[in-house]
């Protein structure tokens, strides 16, 4: 399957020159030095691209050959958005860009065979969730804007969430592949409405629990939305049942409801996207600028390195957290509905190939494990950029591969490394199909 | 499992939709609505990045321009005023905090280089920075400060001059003004002088009664319908009973069976009190209109910042169909109002043959290369009155200046057309509520057989009368222009 890997190098390369286009883009708008520095930075991405392209020619030659482009897209897009708004950023970004695809490569090393997954899969929920803690424990917890995401271990910072994501996508992928069975037969009818067996549903109401605690203990309403809203996509997809589904949101909404009306940031934040003009120089400030940034891209945007981000002439913001939160106000202000659109359109593309990994795959813990991850992966982009047009609350989840941050882009590669290990190994079969694929792939 | 892959990505496609329409909302459909929000500074710190093109007097000499502070990220214009207070009405100003009036508000978006969307793209690609567009009024800086003079000698009032085949107006001078440079300290300050209101364009904005310059527009409905002809006479007693009340001429004189000449000349209040009321309310007010009663002026001052000329009621215009004391009205008294705008309009169309053109302050945008991108179309506003009308007109107004109660108005050399008119505003507020204050008018053309301007000069709370104070600024400013010419 070398077409594939063939296909795969193709895309790449006017991925690099977007990403020289983009940079010429940005320097030209500075009046600085337009040279070839912008030439020099799409040729070093390129090679990083090329050079994590041939590692995969020789481990995963079947794999999914548009996942690894798209998301180098995503890449290339955020680091020219970010480096527009601070060199330093950027650079910093880029490192962690590499350090990504470093620990993609070695996910792809050691986790061949990664059904070893699923026999530590308490292991993997417990770390999971002791990671969602960490920000609380004393010493080392960090406070964001009243929510506790970061984890400080002397000159190492990172967010935990969004390791955890992978951790417990692993999880519910190997639980339900086990339980599903029983989760369905065992339902029965109330009231007219398909209620799933208790005993087997104990595990699920402590996911339901973990996702009300993060929303109190954490405080962090985007993730929470964003794990639960995964846990119900892999319940329905492991059961078929919609109904599930249905008393999982009510669940949801119910606990929501109640910690909104009693935990104050969650109750502030709820309430600031109800009535952002209330306080609008207080609390409204960040969701109404980024709403008024968006306004001003319009059709076509103002062009690359054109949006204020700052009040001129001072260094307070217009745009708060514009590399972070708010980066994708930042894509329509600067490159307009058209723009924003295309990032859009990006991240379902990843998500068509993502579900096509989980089509193909012929076991059950496979196609979950692909299906979850892609899910988490599009409700995380979903939830952010919701957050950021007032669809849904404004929360503190990055945009996936596009947003600064280190723990994100690594989280996120080693994402991508578990997807295109399930794929290489779906494709691989799907060429040759043994026993164990007209087994399952029906199922 | 499969299907419920498939429905479980067609429920994500459905929430990128949803992402799709709210971002499209909020950067397309909604975006006019945010721009305008109060808490949106954007579109203001925007525009103070870019360089605001400059008001310029007809001469080309400097009414505004932007002057570059800080630089790199920090860079931002502020707009300076050379001349201070000479042009505050009708430029007005513009800030960043303060918003913008006027004629600076009106044309905004030429002075920031607004073009089309196309336009933008065009200058992404070429990747040159937006700069605004200069404009190039019809303002003759030497008239204009001429009437400033003449007008804070005399106290509160207004200057208006058109040339009358173009609409150009040439002078709009309004007293007590203000010196935009200051707007940014002192805005508020100016804002609750309520008494002097410098902030208000008299010019535009001061609803005066216009006294017996309103005599012309009546004797234009008496020509234009027929009731009379120039050489039509009607019985002017000293004195007519109207609604019950009389209406007297100065001094009681009576002037007995006199033609449209000599009304006019006199300013004989009981013959165009009868002529009103044989024009009729319907032609009077047809008459009204085509100078431009009862309309929005259609000059380019932003809709707020002027007022409509007409018969007032609390505040409400009222139309040919409700009760009007036509005898009053026809003398210009009753409840009617106008802006010395208006009264420079009715001067204009007269000396137009007839044609009221549309009053325009602007002449031709410029852009940054010094290429003419838009040069005024002078367009006409009405055929107010038939040219032979204007004609005759224009013969009764001569005689005002040559031998009747305008003689002020002379200029040496030069026939002049025009009418006085002195209203009683007794208990004005703004005069201080003395009794015995008028407001002054003057309005008129010169050359007479060849116009070349057309004034209104208004004085408010003066105890003379307008062929003492407001026919001298007339003529300076005429003298002026025409010395220009």
């Amino acid at each position: 399957m070398t077409a594939a890997r063939n296909r795969e190098l193709a895309a790449l390369i006017p991925v690099a020159l977007l990403l020289t286009a983009g940079f010429a883009a940005v320097f030209d708008q500075e009046n600085a030095r337009l040279g070839n520095l912008s030439l020099i930075y799409g040729a070093y991405f390129f090679a990083v691209c090329l050079v994590t392209h041939i590692y995969l020619r020789i481990r995963l030659p079947n794999a999914d050959p548009y996942l690894f482009p798209l998301m180098a897209l995503l890449t290339a897009f955020g680091l020219v958005m970010i480096y527009r708004i601070d060199e330093n950023l950027a650079r910093d970004q880029a490192n962690w860009f590499v350090l990504g695809l470093v620990l993609f490569a070695l996910t792809i090393q050691f986790l061949r065979d990664y059904e070893v997954l699923e026999r530590y899969r308490y292991t993997i929920a417990a770390a999971g969730l002791l990671l969602l803690l960490a920000p609380r424990l004393p010493g080392i917890g960090q406070q964001v804007n009243g929510a506790y995401l970061g984890v400080k271990i002397g000159p190492l910072a990172f967010q935990p969430a969004e390791f955890s994501k992978i951790a417990i996508v692993v999880f519910l992928a190997s639980y339900l592949r086990e339980h599903r069975e029983v989760l369905i037969v065992g339902a029965r009818r109330v009231l007219g409405v398909t209620l799933p067996p208790l005993k087997h549903f104990g595990p699920m109401l402590v996911v339901w629990g973990a996702s009300m605690f993060m929303l109190v203990f954490i405080r962090d309403l985007g993730s929470s939305l964003m794990f639960f809203a995964a846990f119900l996509a892999l319940l329905y997809v492991a059961t078929g049942r919609f109904s599930f589904v249905v008393i999982g949101m009510a669940m949801f909404v119910v606990g929501a409801w109640f910690f909104a009306s009693t935990v104050p940031h969650v109750h502030d934040r709820v309430e600031v996207w109800l009535n952002p003009y209330n306080d609008p120089t207080g609390s409204g400030y960040q969701i109404l600028q980024s709403i008024f940034a968006q306004a001003d891209g319009g059709l076509f945007g103002k062009g690359f390195g054109e949006a204020l981000i700052t009040i001129p002439g001072t260094h307070a913001a217009l745009l708060p957290a514009a590399q972070t939160d708010t980066i994708y106000a930042l894509i329509v202000n600067e490159t307009g509905l058209f723009g924003a659109c295309g990032v859009i359109l990006i991240y379902l593309l990843i998500a068509a190939r993502g579900f096509k990994v989980a089509l193909l795959a012929s076991d059950g813990f496979s196609k979950l494990l692909a299906t979850g991850l892609t899910a988490v992966f599009s409700i995380q982009a979903f939830v952010i950029v919701g957050g950021v047009t007032r669809v849904i609350p404004l929360t503190g989840v990055t945009l996936p591969f596009v947003s600064y941050g280190g723990s994100s882009i690594v989280a996120n590669f080693v994402l991508l490394a578990l997807l295109l290990l399930v794929s290489d190994r779906a494709r691989r079969e799907a060429v040759e199909p043994t026993g164990r694929a007209l087994a399952m792939g029906s199922a | 499992m499969n299907r419920q892959i498939v429905k479980l990505f067609a429920f994500i496609v459905v929430l990128f939709g949803v992402l799709v329409a709210f971002t499209s909302y909020w950067s397309v459909f909604d975006a006019k609505a945010l721009k305008e929000k109060e808490a949106n500074k954007r579109p203001l710190l925007e525009q103070q990045q870019i360089r605001r093109g400059r008001i310029l007097a007809a001469d080309g000499s400097v009414i505004a321009k932007s002057v570059a502070k800080g630089h790199g990220d920090s860079l931002r214009f502020v707009r300076r005023y050379p001349e201070g207070s000479l042009y505050g009405h009708p430029i007005g100003y513009s800030f960043v905090r303060q918003g913008d009036s006027e004629f600076e508000q009106f044309h905004n978006d030429q002075l920031i280089g607004e073009g089309s969307e196309f336009g933008s793209i065009l200058d992404e690609i070429t990747g040159r920075n937006r700069e605004g567009n200069d404009i190039v009024t019809n303002i003759d800086p030497t008239a204009q400060r001429v009437a400033m003079s003449d007008l804070e000698a005399q106290g509160f009032g207004a200057v208006v001059a058109i040339e009358p085949s173009t609409g150009a107006i040439k002078v709009m001078a309004s007293y007590k003004s203000y010196d935009p440079n200051r707007v940014p300290y002192e805005l508020s300050r100016l804002n609750r002088n309520t008494v002097e209101t410098p902030l208000y364009n008299r010019a535009t904005q001061g609803l005066k009664p216009p006294g017996s310059t309103f005599k012309v527009v009546t004797a234009a409905a008496g020509l234009e319908s027929g009731v009379i002809t120039p050489e039509t006479a009607i019985d002017a007693p000293g004195s007519i009973t109207d609604e019950g009340i009389a209406l007297n001429n100065d001094f009681n004189e009576d002037f007995g069976p006199i033609t449209l000449d000599t009304a006019l000349t006199n300013s004989v209040n009981t013959w165009f009190g009868q002529l009103g009321q044989q024009v009729g309310q319907d032609a009077l007010f047809e008459t009204m209109q085509k100078f431009g009663f009862n309309s929005e002026p259609a000059i380019d001052l932003p809709a707020d910042q002027v007022e409509k000329s007409g018969v007032y009621d609390e505040g409400e215009l009222l139309t040919k169909d409700d009760p009007v004391d036509l005898a009053r009205l026809a003398i210009g008294q009753e409840r009617l109002l106008a802006t010395p705008l208006q009264i420079a309009e009715v001067a204009a169309a007269v000396a137009n043959h007839g044609k009221l053109m549309k009053p325009q302050i602007w002449n031709r945008v410029v852009d940054p290369d010094g290429r003419v991108v838009e040069r005024l179309d002078p367009s006409e506003y009405s055929q107010a009155v038939s040219a032979k009308t204007a004609e005759e007109l224009t013969t009764a107004m001569e005689g005002v200046v040559s031998e009747g109660t305008g003689t002020n108005a002379a200029i040496s050399g030069v026939p002049v057309a025009g009418k006085t008119g002195t209203a009683e505003t007794p208990g004005n507020a703004a005069c201080g509520g003395g009794e015995e204050e008028n407001q002054a008018w003057f309005m008129g053309f010169a050359p007479a057989n060849e116009p070349k301007i057309a004034i209104a000069a208004t004085v408010e709370c003066t105890e003379q009368f307008g062929n003492d104070v407001a026919a001298p600024i007339f003529r300076d400013v005429a003298e002026t222009i025409l010395n220009g010419e």
